[in-house]
């Protein structure tokens, strides 16, 4: 497999907030090509790169969906040469003072955010915590040239360039969900020279952050027999060590409840113990919290696994990932796809069936 | 009043490119090397003495041509605000606290250098999946923040090593954005003049250490140097917004693209009026923008440096600068000029003949 890193620190260094994809599309179309026979555009806008079965008999199919649409912020108010601020997405309003952006409008600006300093507020208002009514972007032009330039509505994302540590991590933002798909990627090179038994759609969902609408409909559209959603899950870190965590670098989680179908989760945790690759069992309790909220309960149902790709520091510039998590969720993919058998969907689901 | 005929000073792509090496670079308060031997390295074709003192200040001296010429101390100083790394927790996580004045809303979702390794890091948080609604309305503890260096960065960093920014210099049409304008737009400045100024005085300039954990460097810095006059270059914040109730705002300090901010009173220093008179008074002549910057508390080196010896007459004239000790502050490259060409403009005219004046 060639090296993932670049083309993950290409992601990173676009924008595409969410219902807005199209410079990350074009980055994954471009390099999803050469990897599969035909690339295609959702109505809403979602990838869909489809592998081929070899065979020319009418075959099952798999879809891998991975969101590709990253949070961020949008101009509310253009006041006295600010820029006040909502959100796309879910946004801890107190990661963002001192944040660079890039405003989006008429041309990219670059800006940063920041909030009044306490000598200009009221007594009581003075050291909060930041919040989103008093944070604004300041692009430091002057409000008659902002005016003429940025409008309500216009996107803001983050400008955090990405940060390689030690070669075997990568920081940036919008790791969540760009890691998986670069995992995505991974897999269709592993698949490259495998005659295959099943149609494998690559997907990578716009809006997830928003609606789940991109996988909601491209799984209408496309009618897998399988699916699996590789999204990040949440790494153990400074202040985040519960049961809902998992030891950065320390492979995949595999999901258990709810969105999961039970075969799914047996048949992955079996592959991963075959490979002999670590992983983690991802209690589901209730959701996923990701587009396996609306695979399995898309049309007539379609039996689903959440793979879980572990991140530090979620939703924030600089989230962090493991690249060896990157290419092990890439490997078991693969490992999946070219062990499905033309009668799989029997086989997978008989012991369940029983 | 005499008047040299002035030389037109412009910001161009030289004097950005300087401000981008020197603001991309690190140098927290105590750990100034780096800088210092970049300015070594601009100043030496223009300097005729370079040393550094015991506390690491480079003092720079550049002779006047005419004897008996005033003795006139420039300062700038060359530290930042940054960390200091503490202790380590595993996992390549390490705790950290502030060198310097900063507000820690300011710290979170960073991304850092660590040590003269300069190994890259990042201060995350919890992700807000993670936490209750409650818990957002409060502020995020320093204690609950770590630098992580990613798990293969365990035992890289040691306690004591200090931490930057890592922000990029980045300049759009009239806007500069860059981590440590607070000072090296006055670095940067001071290096200009050294390259520009007439030697009608005896060019003493100072490129000092430690300003923000307490004026330390300026303590000594002009001790040896037994300046006439001292002119302290700093950057102040301008807090030219809108109050949220829409009155008035009468503590904005000092505006952006308001031109020079000349000091009249501020925490340590009352500015010798005889200099804040000479000063307005080349503005005026010279038609430069200028600003008077609204007394009140902050401060600059100044605040040292006239307590030297017997007492040096002082004033400071600062660049404004919005969010200043953030990981990203912005000015305007407009009063980086009217600054360059304000202060080269009234050291051209210095004289003795200004101290003689009655005070007020």
């Amino acid at each position: 497999m060639e090296n993932i890193i670049p083309f993950l620190l290409s992601l990173i260094s676009e924008p595409g907030l969410s219902g807005f994809e199209e410079p990350v599309r074009r980055k994954i179309a471009d390099q999803w090509t050469p990897l599969v026979d035909e690339l295609s555009v959702s109505p809403l806008g979602s990838l869909h790169g489809l592998r081929k079965a070899a065979s020319s008999d009418p075959s099952p199919s798999l879809m891998i969906a991975t969101h590709m649409d990253a949070i961020g912020l949008m101009a509310k108010l253009i006041e006295d040469g600010l820029i006040y601020i909502t959100k796309i997405g879910g946004v801890d309003p107190r990661i963002l003072p001192g944040q660079q952006v890039t405003v989006h409008g008429k041309r990219d600006l670059p800006g940063i955010v920041q909030m009044l300093p306490d000598r200009l507020l009221d007594e009581d208002q003075k050291g909060k915590a930041p919040a989103f009514e008093r944070l604004f972007v300041d692009t430091g032009l002057e409000h008659k040239d902002l005016i003429k330039l940025v409008r309500p509505g216009d996107l803001i994302s983050f400008a955090q360039t990405p940060i390689e540590l030690n070669g075997k991590h990568i920081a940036g933002h919008s790791l969540d969900n760009r890691a998986s798909v670069a995992a995505l990627t991974v897999c269709l090179e592993e698949i490259r020279n495998f005659n295959l038994a099943w149609n494998v759609l690559a997907v990578a969902t716009t809006r997830e952050e928003i609606s789940l609408g991109g996988a909601k409909t491209s799984a209408y559209g496309l009618r897998p027999d399988l699916a699996i959603v590789v999204d990040v899950t949440f790494a153990k870190g400074p202040g985040t060590n519960d049961y809902r965590t998992f030891p950065l670098g320390g492979g995949p989680s595999i999901g258990t409840g709810s969105d999961n179908h039970p075969a799914l989760t047996r048949e992955f945790i079996s592959l991963a113990e075959e490979m002999d690759m670590p992983h983690d069992i991802e209690a589901m309790p209730e959701n996923s919290g990701t587009d396996g909220m609306v695979l399995p309960v898309t049309a007539n149902g379609i039996p689903t696994v959440v793979l879980g790709l572990p991140l530090r520091y979620m939703h924030t510039s600089v989230e962090m990932a493991a690249i060896n998590d990157i290419e092990r969720i890439g490997r078991l993919l693969a490992r999946f796809i070219t062990q499905l058998k033309t009668d799989s969907m029997t086989t997978l689901f008989e012991e369940e069936n029983v | 009043m005499t008047s040299q005929t002035s030389q037109a000073l412009r910001i161009n792509k030289v004097q950005l490119s300087l401000l981008e090496e020197l603001t991309n670079a690190n140098g927290v308060s105590g750990d100034e090397s780096e800088v210092r031997e970049i300015i070594r390295k601009k100043v030496a074709p223009f300097a005729d003495e370079i040393k550094v003192d015991a506390m690491g200040n480079l003092l720079v001296i550049k002779h006047a041509q005419t004897p008996g010429a005033m003795r006139v101390m420039v300062d700038a100083h060359m530290d930042e605000v940054g960390f200091m790394i503490v202790d380590q927790d595993g996992d390549g996580l390490f705790e950290f606290v502030q060198v310097g004045g900063g507000d820690e809303r300011q710290f979170i979702s960073k991304a850092v250098v660590v040590g003269r390794q300069k190994l890259p890091g990042v201060i995350g948080y919890k992700p807000i999946h993670l936490t209750e609604k409650k818990e957002r309305d409060q502020r995020i503890s320093m204690e609950s923040l770590r630098i992580d260096l990613g798990p293969a960065g365990k035992d890289q960093a040691k306690r004591g090593d200090f931490v930057a920014y890592a922000t990029r210099f980045r300049c759009s049409g009239d806007t500069i954005f860059a981590k440590a304008l607070d000072d090296r737009l006055g670095c940067a400045t001071l290096i200009e003049l050294l390259k520009t100024v007439p030697q009608n005085i005896e060019f003493l300039a100072s490129f000092s250490t430690q300003e923000e954990i307490g004026l330390r460097g300026a303590k000594v810095a002009a001790y040896d140097f037994e300046p006439q006059v001292v002119i302290a270059v700093d950057s102040t914040p301008a807090y030219d917004f809108s109050r949220p109730d829409g009155s008035e705002n009468t503590q904005y300090n000092c505006k952006l693209r308001g031109g020079p901010a000349i000091y009249l009173a501020d925490r340590g220093t009352l500015s010798d009026p005889r200099l804040v008179r000479f000063i307005t008074n080349v503005a005026e002549e010279k038609k430069i923008p200028y600003q008077y910057r609204q007394p009140g508390g902050g401060g600059t080196n100044a605040g040292a440096l006239h307590l030297t010896r017997g007492g040096i007459p002082a004033v400071s004239i600062s660049i404004p600068g919005r969010y200043a000790h953030s990981a990203v502050m912005i000015a305007s490259v407009s009063d980086w000029q009217n600054t360059l060409q304000l202060l080269h403009d009234a050291l051209a005219n210095l004289s003795p003949a200004v101290l003689e004046e009655e005070r007020p």
